[in-house]
């Protein structure tokens, strides 16, 4: 098998790039996620400015292209003064993406916890944030846990678009690698394999912890 | 600055449309391969959508484009990148079909086949009318999605939006401005396109006279 050999030996040289794919994807979650709450609890929440510029963000996170954000804050930081590496805009970036994308998630986890879970928090006394943190939020999560964990393994697929700004990732390294060798068709299949393989893996444990999730449910 | 960047929304829409509507086709003799009652056929379907959609576009555009001249294929990048969106169109239109399949009692196949129709007729009067009208909020969210992925096909010089913004912030040092209006002018078309599928999913609710 002259591929097998060929790939095997090029393993070495995109085994960074996969690296730097994952740190970016990992990174983004630890910041997205978050952001993803708090704009979801902006947009539920009661002031109307925070729910105006929540929606904004939303909106443009989830209706403009990925690889348009990642262009948009790649050129647009450095006018604003704001010089930084390739990857942190790659994270930041990616991370409205995230943001944008699970906080949809969050609200409708929000909106599947049952209105008694709401009325019998406020009848046991706990009102407003307190009734909101302990009895609303957790059920919330535990129902946005499943389809978040598949977002995760998108964004791990979207992180190949960081190759556009010059981030070291799996697809840049690839596409070095193809310029040289000009094994193009090779160094792609092989890299369609990589990405292939862990969101396949990855896929399969998220419907396996979904299924442990749902069991007691 | 406007003007150029939307001298760029003619190859987006091409690209987006050409290939919704082939993996539009595609994806109806791929959603009966995975429904098929014979395994091996049906294994195969499953392998080709869970696989297709585990690649990331980048990755199939990458490949179609610079991979297959090597055996002399040689495509121009609107080609490669109708070509490479089919594909992944084709894996997520079958599986927007599927769910919309699924959604269909089992009781109107039994029902329409005890009126003797065979899979043609059946497919077409009875299954494929109250399929389509589930699965059109489906496809309109997949179009859009696919809408945004054509911006992807600018890696590989075609000249749309987001290929056009690169030039003139370029040319300008404007990228803040050049990448602000391109993301709006997608978030743009977009509207349109939600706005048209609610009106069309409401007008065959009324026609179908359900709920």
């Amino acid at each position: 098998m002259i591929f097998l050999d060929q790939w095997i030996s090029w393993l070495p040289a995109l085994s960074p790039g996969l690296g730097v794919s994952l740190s970016l994807t990992g990174l983004c979650l630890l910041f997205g996620m978050p952001l993803g709450l708090l704009l979801a609890l902006m947009l539920e929440g009661p002031v109307k400015p925070l729910r105006v510029v929540a929606l904004v963000v939303v909106e443009v996170g989830r209706g403009a292209p990925a690889l348009v954000l990642l262009y948009l804050l790649y050129f647009g930081l450095p006018e604003g003064g704001v010089t930084l590496s390739a990857f942190a805009t790659g994270v930041i970036s990616l991370s409205w993406t995230t943001g944008a994308y699970a906080s949809e998630l969050f609200r409708s986890g929000l909106a599947a916890v049952p209105a008694g879970q709401r009325e019998a928090a406020i009848t046991s006394g706990l009102r407003g944030w307190s009734g909101f943190r302990y009895i609303i939020l957790p059920q919330a999560i535990r129902i946005s846990t499943p389809p978040l964990a598949s977002l995760g393994v998108t964004i791990f697929q979207t992180s190949s678009l960081a190759f556009v700004i010059a981030v070291p990732e799996l697809m840049s390294k690839a596409y070095a690698l193809g310029s040289i060798t000009f094994e193009y068709l090779s160094v792609f299949a092989l890299t369609s394999v990589l990405y292939g393989s862990i969101t396949l893996v990855a896929l399969a444990f998220v419907r396996l912890a979904e299924q442990r999730l749902s069991r007691h449910l | 600055m406007l003007a150029q960047i939307a001298s760029g929304i003619g190859l987006t829409v091409v690209i987006t449309g050409a290939s919704l509507l082939i993996g539009a086709l595609l994806g109806l003799p791929l959603v009966a391969a995975r429904r098929s009652a014979w395994v091996p056929l049906r294994t195969l379907a499953t392998a080709y959508i869970d696989i297709v959609r585990a690649i990331p576009p980048i990755t199939w555009l990458f490949l179609i484009y610079f991979g297959l001249p090597q055996y002399a294929l040689r495509l121009d990048s609107v080609s490669a990148s109708i070509i490479g969106f089919s594909v992944i169109a084709s894996a997520y239109m079958a599986e927007t079909y599927r769910s919309g399949l699924l959604s269909i009692p089992q009781g109107q196949w039994e029902a329409a086949t005890a009126l003797g129709m065979k899979f043609l007729p059946r497919t077409r009067y009875v299954i494929t009318p109250q399929a389509f009208k589930v699965t059109l909020p489906a496809i309109a969210a997949y179009a859009i999605a696919l809408l945004k992925d054509s911006a992807l096909a600018s890696t590989i010089g075609v000249h749309e939006i987001t290929y056009q913004a690169g030039l003139v912030s370029r040319a300008t040092h404007q990228g803040l401005l050049a990448f602000s209006i391109a993301g709006l002018l997608y978030i743009a078309m977009s509207i349109p396109l939600a706005l048209a599928a609610r009106r069309v999913d409401r007008v065959l609710r009324q026609k179908l006279e359900v709920a």
